[in-house]
């Protein structure tokens, strides 16, 4: 009788976790990539084929937005993670306990503020009436106020602020297992700063480095807003295509095509990445900090 | 690592630069929320709070403000709605990967973490296609309306539960992970029945992880724009309803109000849960 009671809260569990991933999860998937095979012919007529795809290859905007989105979000990560290190390890390592309790709250307040608003302080700040420029003239600085919204390195600026929180939360966790007594062998061994640094401190955060650059990759490929609001009509990025495609011109065969696109390549970056650090998904992404 | 007093320094003044970059936005979007001036710019023209109360124009404050007060509503109510739906699925999920074995149990764990690395975009655009070809269906073999399945709140609900359960599942597994089941067996052996023991014994311990994932679910929902915006339909949420009026009026002070009630709710809630999370850190 007690099998057959642990039986029915097995299926009374499954259940909602089975129409979850299946009616929200996979069948959606499936479906944009069904409507990205499909090619319309005529008013309500299609036919099955790579045409989307071929279309998509065929049009250097499209590529080359894609490419653009890929390696603007790479530089993101790259530079999230060289800025948000030394952060993490002076939260992990050096600040003493009340301080680091306090540091790593304040790291989390802007996390909880929604993209726009974060997105729309930068607007404030930046723009050519904006507090920067008026600062700037004011100062004698500069003679005239300067558009400084609406240009790449703007857009990677905020980029940067809105990955980086998810960059140093994991790399705190794991730098504060870190035993101090790993650093002083280290030491004692001989090895230099850097040594330590790059034998020791390195690989063991590995798991955490790996976590925060999928976790930042995935936020600024997938990321709408702050490209579009700090970048401007020519931010050309790759999920702005997909609105267009999708809201815009209403054809949803080729927007389709391109999410399955944006999907299939980042998901490519990642699954590269783990192979390249020899992590999984589940080991650094899931683990509870 | 050892470092010498003076690089110590200047990796502080580091770490301060990189707190007030953090800040700096933020204060900008708060702070022009008081300014009395038509634009949210310096020079400052002096304190007021007309941009939160103001009834006329050219100031219409925030509180005076239909659609900016619909918008708010409208996320409140799917806020509400998404954060039940993604804690119950959440801790169906929890009992299921941390009590239960069965088959494929590693795979189908990696399927539940695999939402939270789908760009929101993409999720908004497959929840969109399925459910119209779903609604497709039904409108061309039985003659049905399924107007649930077209752009609106039902849809975003659905959108924005998709990736939040997977959040709230992690949450509660963990807490669940650290319960003692020998607890559970002792009531047991009381006499007490199953239900009983879920109630009385686990529900309790489960309680601080099951509100911080409702706390985090209601925050992100709130917060959501990337997979709200492939769903939204005439009942915009205030993401959405801010979004158009920074895009179609350009930025106004009552955008930088907006701004502060935003951060002040969500860093109460934030406070909120943190706070109930403290007992266990402390265990």
């Amino acid at each position: 009788m007690g099998r057959d009671a642990g039986r029915l809260s097995l299926i009374l569990l499954f259940t909602p976790f089975a129409l979850w991933i299946g009616l929200l999860i996979v069948l959606p998937q499936l479906g944009i990539g069904y409507v990205s095979l499909r090619e319309k012919v005529g008013v309500n007529q299609y036919e099955f084929g790579f045409g989307n795809y071929a279309d998509f290859f065929g049009e250097p905007i499209y590529r080359n937005t894609l490419l653009r989105t890929a390696w603007m979000s790479i530089l993101v990560t790259i530079l999230a993670l060289i800025i948000g290190f030394p952060i993490a390890y002076y939260i992990a390592k050096l600040a003493r306990a009340r301080i680091r309790a306090a540091l790593f709250l304040m790291c989390l307040i802007p996390l909880w503020v929604s993209d726009l608003v974060r997105a729309y302080g930068w607007i404030v700040l930046l723009r050519e009436t904006g507090v920067v420029s008026t600062v700037l003239v004011g100062a004698g600085l500069i003679t005239e106020p300067v558009e400084m919204l609406y240009n790449d390195v703007t857009v990677v600026i905020g980029l940067v602020y809105t990955v980086i929180l998810f960059m140093i939360v994991p790399l705190v966790s794991t730098l504060q297992g870190m035993d101090d007594a790993l650093l002083e062998a280290g030491y004692n061994l001989g090895g230099s700063r850097f040594t330590v640094f790059r034998r020791i401190v390195v690989p063991y955060a590995m798991p955490g480095i790996v976590a925060g650059c999928i976790i930042t990759f995935m936020l600024a490929a997938g990321s709408y807003l702050t490209p579009i609001l700090l970048g401007g009509k020519n931010s050309s990025w790759f999920t702005e295509q997909i609105y267009n495609q999708f809201i815009t011109r209403y054809n949803w065969e080729a927007g389709a095509t391109f999410g399955v696109l944006l999907l299939v390549f980042t998901s490519l970056v990642v699954w590269v990445g783990l192979r390249l650090t020899g992590q999984s998904l589940v080991t650094t992404v899931a683990r509870k900090d | 690592m050892q470092v010498s007093g003076n690089l110590l320094w200047i990796y502080r003044v580091y770490v301060l630069i990189f707190f007030l970059y953090l800040v700096a936005p933020l204060c900008a979007a708060g702070v022009f929320a008081f300014n009395d001036s038509l634009f949210p710019s310096l020079p400052w023209r002096g304190f007021t709070l007309d941009w939160f109360f103001s009834p006329s124009e050219p100031k219409l404050g925030l509180f005076h403000d239909d659609r900016l007060l619909r918008g708010i509503g409208n996320s409140l109510f799917i806020g509400v709605i998404v954060a039940t739906i993604a804690t119950a699925l959440g801790t169906c999920n929890a009992f299921l990967f941390v009590r239960k074995t069965f088959r494929f149990k590693p795979l189908l764990y990696v399927m539940m973490v695999v939402p939270l690395v789908i760009p929101g975009v993409i999720l908004g655009i497959s929840i969109l296609v399925f459910a119209s070809m779903i609604a497709n269906f039904f409108d061309s073999t039985l003659g049905l309306f399924v107007t649930w399945l077209r752009p609106g709140i039902p849809l975003i609900v659905l959108g924005q539960c998709s990736f939040l359960t997977t959040i709230t599942s992690l949450v509660i597994a963990a807490r669940l992970q650290k319960f003692d089941i020998s607890l559970e067996e002792a009531a047991l052996n009381l006499g007490a029945s199953r239900p009983r023991v879920l109630l009385t014994v686990t529900f309790p311990f489960l309680f601080p992880a099951l509100f911080s994932a409702f706390v985090v679910a209601f925050l992100v929902s709130f917060e959501n724009f990337n997979t709200t915006l492939m769903l939204v339909g005439s009942d915009a949420p205030l993401t959405i309803t801010m979004y158009d009026r920074m895009v179609k009026v350009g930025s106004t002070p009552v955008l930088n109000a907006v701004s502060v009630v935003l951060m002040l709710g969500s860093g109460l809630l934030a406070l909120a849960s943190v706070v109930a999370q403290r007992p266990q850190s402390a265990q």
